[in-house]
């Protein structure tokens, strides 16, 4: 059987690249993208631990996790066209007007 | 203790004034002057037939047991304290009830005629003004304890502040009304501090508990708490009654109209300190270490006022310094235990001074506002009714024999010679002299002689101001002309240089006002043949009529203290004939170089003036008393004011920390508003930072 700390090296690995990707990546599409990554790390380890300690508990909040995802995926999508309509550009940092 | 009769009818007395203040102050507006100063003419008048009703009444009843009281409610009551409003009458505020209804009425009566040329709301606005002073009078006389009567003690100090300013768009009046408000309060803070240690001590604060409680108590051979207490007392009446130190407000207050000079600060209001010693006779005769500095300072300030008093120009201004000089007397008498002496005086001088007040408002009237004695003289002849009343008080002020100010005032030099104050009757009877002088000296000035009018101008030849740029001769000159704009109207003003071109046509005393002058003036005459001195033959009938209010009801009474003064005065007769005679000697003598100096030999005057230059410059300067006060107390009190509590405290203290606290946070908001770049990155970026510190932290530790 593969060791509990297998899957949460490749969930951690899998994380960093979504936090690299929502930091590095100059496009809101890949970083909406990236956070899916972040989310699905996230959904990763909650399934190994629950595998791990026998708890159905860890599947169960899965599932949340996916719904809210694929809700926050559908408006994130809607924001983005709204935001590329408003200015033309889909780089977050022509996006400050927010600020003092 | 025996419970005195009871009366209702009391109450009645302060009532009706107040009544009247009421009235006037609601409806004043609408009146017209005759019904608005009639109605506070009556409401004094009333007062005083109930005033006469209820004398009469305690005068019929046994004379050690002579008193009438009413209590109306219990007004405090918490813990061990309980306070009824409650009034007495007995014999020593007998005297004071015929007083101030008295002689009230008549300045009541007066003054209808001397504000005539107010406009209806401001003449309604000065009865009220006038009846309100009245019925606090009445409260503090009547009040059988400390509380009722502080009451009225400080109703009387608003009443004279409001009446002082009364012409209060005159900057010197609204001054005078101030100065005269912050130096009472001094007074009577203690007076406050004094009544508390009395409550500490006895557990009551009312007069004939006190009495009878201190009279089982031994004479205090030193400086203890009975004796604390009452100087406390004696400083409140410094206060009120303007005795050194605190006299300085009551010249000042003649900024006020003349009638209510004659009222508040003559006759009534200030005499409260003296009979409020008076009330608690027994008190005071128990420590005997401040009876000898209400001597002293009652001394010191006779002898003081009168010598500033000789040099002043001002007509009201040497009537407020005599007044100063003779409650001094008053206090001279209290504080040598001879109580009846000073409320004798007390009365006589009510009357007499009085009627100096209203015939100088008389001469005031007729000069349209002029008050300096340099441009008065040789009004004999135009003014005749206040001429002869104005001669006659000023007789009977000066101690002449035969009418009331000699009896009264012989009286006080001679009890406090027979105390053994031997230099306290030396300075008594230089002051006596000095007020002979300085009494003719203002008859002679202001009704003898030629006119003159423009004595300002020629200050140096007038005698009475030769020092060049003397600041308060302008002053004067300068407040006598602001008042001359105040009190008569422009057409007066026209009317009066023309009556100046055509040689004068002054009008004497209308009706209203001829009448006080002549009453009062046959008062000034007639009042002192109730106290006549033992050693012409008579009978000091007021003495014995107030002696009982001066013991403890239930120690011997009246009794014993009626045969003390009899005793006293059969061994000390011919003593009494003697200092007699120094006194009218003195008074005669005083009269006629009054007389004679400022009548027939304005010279002498002049060049004694310039002789003792730096003397007269003294007293004209009133000995710097006004000067050494600004300097030592108002002025560090505005600098305090000014530079640590506005400058310091308020503004830097207090605004600073106000206004710190919103510069910090601004401060702050400048450096922590950087933060919010609007780049939702940075943002993203700081919760990841902030969640790898926090797990960091966690899985470290």
């Amino acid at each position: 059987m593969i060791p509990l700390s297998h899957y949460l090296i490749v969930s951690a690995v899998l994380f960093s690249l979504g936090v690299a990707g929502v930091f590095l990546r100059r496009n809101l599409i890949t970083i909406l993208l990236s956070i899916e990554i972040m989310l699905n790390a996230v959904n990763l380890s909650f399934v190994a631990f629950g595998r791990h300690n026998g708890d159905v508990n860890g599947q169960i909040i899965v599932f949340f996790v996916m719904t809210v995802a694929a809700a926050e995926a559908a408006v994130g999508l809607a924001l983005v066209i709204a935001l590329f309509r408003h200015r033309e550009s889909l780089n977050p940092d022509a996006f400050t007007s927010l600020k003092w | 203790m025996v419970n005195p009769a009871t009366s209702t009818l009391i109450a009645l007395i302060p009532l009706f004034p107040f009544l009247g203040f009421v009235v006037n102050s609601m409806l004043g507006k609408r009146l017209p002057k005759g019904v608005s100063g009639g109605l506070a003419s009556l409401a004094m008048l009333a007062s005083f037939a109930v005033a006469v009703m209820l004398v009469g009444q305690i005068a019929a009843m046994d004379p050690a047991h002579r008193a009438l009281a009413q209590t109306l409610y219990t007004w405090i009551a918490s813990g061990d304290l309980t306070i009824d409003l409650a009034f007495r009458v007995d014999p020593l505020s007998a005297v004071m009830l015929l007083v101030v209804t008295g002689i009230g009425s008549l300045i009541h009566i007066y003054s209808t005629a001397y504000m005539h040329d107010e406009v209806d709301s401001e003449f309604a606005r000065y009865f009220s003004y006038l009846n309100l002073f009245a019925a606090f009078m009445l409260v503090l006389v009547l009040g059988s304890n400390f509380p009722v009567m502080f009451v009225g003690w400080e109703g009387v100090g608003l009443c004279s502040y409001l009446l002082i300013g009364f012409w209060f768009k005159k900057k010197s009046a609204a001054d005078a009304g101030k100065k005269a408000f912050v130096v009472n309060r001094v007074g009577d803070y203690a007076f406050l501090l004094g009544m508390f240690a009395l409550f500490t001590q006895f557990g009551t604060l009312d007069f004939q508990r006190i009495a009878t409680l201190v009279s089982s108590l031994p004479t205090e051979t030193h400086f203890g708490l009975l004796s604390i207490a009452t100087l406390l007392l004696f400083i409140g009446a410094t206060g009120k009654s303007a005795q050194i130190p605190l006299y300085v407000w009551l010249p000042d207050a003649m900024e006020g109209p003349t009638p209510v000079s004659a009222l508040i600060h003559a006759a009534t209001m200030v005499t409260a300190g003296v009979y409020m010693i008076g009330r608690n006779a027994v008190l005071f005769s128990h420590a005997p270490e401040t009876m000898t500095i209400i001597a002293i300072v009652g001394a010191a300030t006779a002898l003081m006022a009168g010598t500033i008093g000789l040099v002043q120009n001002d007509i009201k201004r040497v009537l407020a310094y005599s007044t100063v000089s003779q409650l001094g007397y008053m206090f001279l008498a209290m504080g040598v235990g001879a109580f009846g002496a000073g409320i004798f005086h007390l009365y006589t001088h009510a009357f007499f001074k009085a009627c100096l007040f209203l015939g100088s408002g008389a001469v005031i009237h007729a000069l349209h506002g002029e008050q300096d004695i340099r441009n008065m003289g040789g009004l004999k002849t135009s003014l005749p009714i206040t001429f002869y009343t104005f001669l006659i008080a000023s007789i009977a002020i000066a101690g002449v024999p035969g009418l009331a100010g000699f009896f009264s005032k012989d009286e006080i030099l001679y009890e406090t010679f027979k105390s053994g104050h031997t230099i306290l009757w030396v300075v008594g009877a230089i002051t006596s002299l000095l007020t002979a002088i300085y009494m003719f000296r203002l008859v002679s000035l202001t009704f003898f002689g030629n006119r003159r009018q423009d004595a300002p101008a020629v200050a140096g030849a007038s005698g009475a101001g030769p020092v060049a740029g003397d600041p308060h001769g302008a002053h004067d000159a300068h407040s006598a002309g602001a008042h001359h704009d105040d009190h008569s109207s422009s057409s007066h003003r026209g009317a009066d240089l023309h009556a100046q071109g055509h040689g004068e046509h002054l009008h004497d005393a209308p009706p209203a006002m001829a009448l006080a002058l002549i009453v009062l003036a046959v008062g000034s005459v007639a009042a002192g043949y109730i106290g006549l001195p033992h050693a012409l033959g008579g009978h000091n009938s007021l003495g014995e009529w107030l002696s009982p209010a001066f013991h403890a009801v239930n120690v011997a009474g009246g009794e014993a203290a009626h045969e003390a003064a009899e005793g006293a005065a059969g061994e000390g007769g011919s003593l009494e004939l003697t200092l007699m005679i120094v006194s009218s000697v003195l008074a005669i003598i005083g009269v006629f170089i009054g007389w004679f100096v400022w009548t027939m030999r304005r010279d002498i005057a002049d060049s004694m003036a310039r002789t003792f230059s730096g003397l007269h410059r003294l007293l004209l300067n009133k000995y710097y008393v006004d000067e050494l006060y600004d300097a030592t107390v108002v002025h560090p009190i505005h600098v305090i004011s000014e530079e640590g509590l506005w400058r310091g405290a308020d503004v830097k203290l207090i605004d600073g920390a106000v206004n710190g606290a919103g510069s910090l946070v601004d401060a702050g908001a400048l450096v922590l508003r950087r933060l919010q770049t609007g780049s939702v990155r940075t943002y993203a970026g700081s919760v990841i930072v902030g969640v790898v510190v926090i797990l960091g932290y966690y899985l470290w530790k």
